[in-house]
């Protein structure tokens, strides 16, 4: 038999050369039943707490945040502490963008957000690839801090520690106007992190994202493989970046204002731990993390004002020792048996 | 010669300052099938790593298809059609068999379908982990990993190292499969000679780094004598070896 050409009774379900058959990857990103819970508490968060809908409003944000973090380390790999330079970058763009320039229409403002902390992120990508480990890591820093400084500077521009003001937002889509309860920010910011989830668990079960995983097991294997690790790794880079720059251009539109501490080194720290508390590598740690960890610095800082630091720290410390892989690590199991029961025939 | 798939001539290449390859010449046309014989560090994974660009070419031409190997990356080179399956196998552990496969297919002719076909124990096992397959299952797994690259060329570096008989003979029909079809040319290295020579169209025989045979199978096989001198394996050569060498000798 001439195995060049596929049986014809196969013909019809073998994809064409030249493209890849994604219909098992398609199978691994179908939504499961217990996704669906997790999406039923911001709905829920909106009845049970509409005296806190800025606090859910940052935690939808965060949760972008976190995600962005999760494509550059838990897929890529790339350990960062400078990611709030691209939240930052994200927040001055949307601010400066409605402040100076009179643009105050939301969507406009993500997107040119996101361009521009995707071109941060591309000019960044080969001085921190270059390294690795500890080297990648204090260039990472360093790019944070340099970032933190030019933009104390420039108090023309940014307002320096002062702040951006005079941000005025236009109705999303000419419809919905930002209210003094922060109602359309919530639904604004939690939307936008559905969207931005959906693609982002697209892009993870896509080839791209199973190359990426393979690259994180084993970098010395891919080019073998018709992988360009440094490709790879930059342009899951870039996306990151795009990502928070998004989450920092949220964070600007739903306050009307942009803080430099967008930019800091504590926010860096901050989400890292964040991650690390759900679980890096499984998109849903992002998320399960931010909630858990906003929910607890809260409650903490309400019971002990003074030291609740101390017992956000504790907590971390027994989570990274008990639980390796974060609050989602701890579920693996049961997914990993669930997901053979389905496959077995 | 316009059909020459593969030509390597005057190969000089190491890792690092070491030399490990002095001088190797060698073609091979579309679809042919090439043993790569010697005994144990005389340059055979060198040699295939030399050709996926990961040690140190000192001097000499390597060129495949038309083209020029020597300026190109790794990464082009295995999607110009090299495929390498290292003797390490270097599956993917927490990636299930199928995510191994679709994390580099590149939509050639080698579908999921086609591998399955080709390897129907993987798909059997397709929703488990890369590191919950037995060797002969990632031996396999790396193959037809490869395959995913469309390569024109396969490199397979020691495919029974290790391997159970049964596996063995298993994969044995399985490569023979894939030459026989004719539009794959494969560089099959292997310890002992006896079960791959009668597979391929071609040998190289490296003895420290210097090609000492480039020529037809047949007369490798028509002459043990001269084997034996180089490979030390028929008769009263040195025992030992792979598990597939002893299985070839009856031993296991």
């Amino acid at each position: 038999m001439d195995s060049r050409s596929p049986k014809p009774a196969a013909a019809a379900a073998t994809p064409a050369p030249g493209t890849v058959d994604l219909a098992p990857l398609r199978r691994a990103s179908r939504p499961r039943w217990p996704e669906l819970a997790v999406w039923l508490l911001p709905v829920a968060a909106w009845f049970l707490f509409p005296e806190d809908l800025a606090l859910l409003t940052q935690i939808a944000i965060m949760a972008i945040f976190a995600l962005s973090l999760d494509l550059v380390l838990g897929y890529a790999g790339i350990v960062t502490l400078g990611h709030a330079a691209f939240f930052g970058v994200g927040a001055y763009a949307a601010g400066l963008l409605a402040a100076k320039l009179g643009i105050g229409d939301p969507l406009l403002g993500l997107l040119f957000a996101a361009a521009v902390a995707a071109l941060a992120g591309l000019v960044t990508a080969p001085t921190v690839l270059r390294g690795t480990g500890l080297t990648r890591l204090m260039v990472t820093i360093g790019i944070g801090m340099m970032l933190f400084e030019a933009a104390n500077k420039a108090t023309d521009l940014t307002g320096g520690v002062d702040g951006l003001q005079g941000i005025e937002m236009t109705p999303i889509l000419g419809l919905w106007s930002f209210d003094l309860w922060g109602k359309t920010a919530y639904v604004y910011a939690v939307v936008v992190l559905l969207v931005l989830f959906l693609v982002a668990r697209r892009i993870v079960h896509s080839p791209f994202g199973l190359s990426l995983r393979a690259l994180h097991m084993n970098p010395a294997r891919m080019p073998a493989l018709g992988v360009s690790v440094d490709a790879r790794l930059a342009a899951a880079w870039v996306l990151g970046a795009t990502y928070a720059g998004i989450a920092g251009a949220l964070l600007t539109q739903t306050t009307q204002f942009v803080s430099i501490d967008v930019l800091g080194f504590e926010r860096s720290a901050e989400i890292l731990l964040i991650l690390v508390l759900g679980g890096a590598g499984r998109l849903y740690g992002a998320l399960i993390g931010t909630i858990v960890f906003v929910t607890l610095h809260h409650v903490l800082a309400g019971i002990d004002p003074e030291y609740w630091q101390m017992w956000i720290g504790l907590v971390l410390i027994g989570i990274v020792l008990f639980a390796r892989n974060g609050i989602m690590g701890a579920i693996d199991p049961f997914e990993r048996l669930l997901a053979r029961k389905k496959t077995e025939p | 010669m316009p059909d020459m798939l593969l030509e390597v001539e005057g190969l000089i290449a190491g890792h690092g300052d070491a030399v490990v390859l002095e001088d190797v010449s060698f073609t091979l046309a579309r679809g042919q099938a090439m043993a790569l014989l010697g005994r144990n560090g005389m340059g055979k994974t060198t040699l295939l790593a030399t050709l996926m660009g990961l040690t140190r070419v000192h001097g000499g031409a390597m060129r495949f298809a038309g083209r020029d190997l020597s300026a190109m990356p790794t990464h082009r080179r295995a999607l110009a059609g090299l495929g390498w399956v290292p003797q390490e196998r270097e599956i993917f552990p927490s990636l299930t068999v199928e995510e191994n496969l679709t994390a580099v297919a590149v939509g050639g002719r080698w579908t999921l379908d086609r591998v399955w076909t080709m390897f129907p124990r993987l798909k059997e096992r397709r929703a488990n982990m890369g590191g919950q397959l037995s060797g002969g299952e990632q031996q396999m797994l790396a193959i037809a990993r490869a395959l995913m690259l469309d390569p024109v060329l396969l490199l397979l570096d020691e495919p029974m190292e290790g391997l159970a008989p049964l596996i063995v003979q298993e994969l044995f029909r399985i490569i023979r499969r894939m030459t026989e079809t004719g539009d794959l040319a494969v560089i099959l290295v292997e310890q002992h000679a006896h079960q791959i020579l009668p597979l391929t169209d071609r040998a190289l025989v490296l003895e420290r780094g210097r090609a000492v045979y480039s020529g037809d199978s047949r007369t490798l096989i028509d002459d043990p004598q001269r084997l034996d001198g180089w490979l030390g394996v028929t008769g009263g050569g040195p025992r030992g070896g792979t598990t597939a060498a002893r299985v070839a000798r009856g031993e296991a």
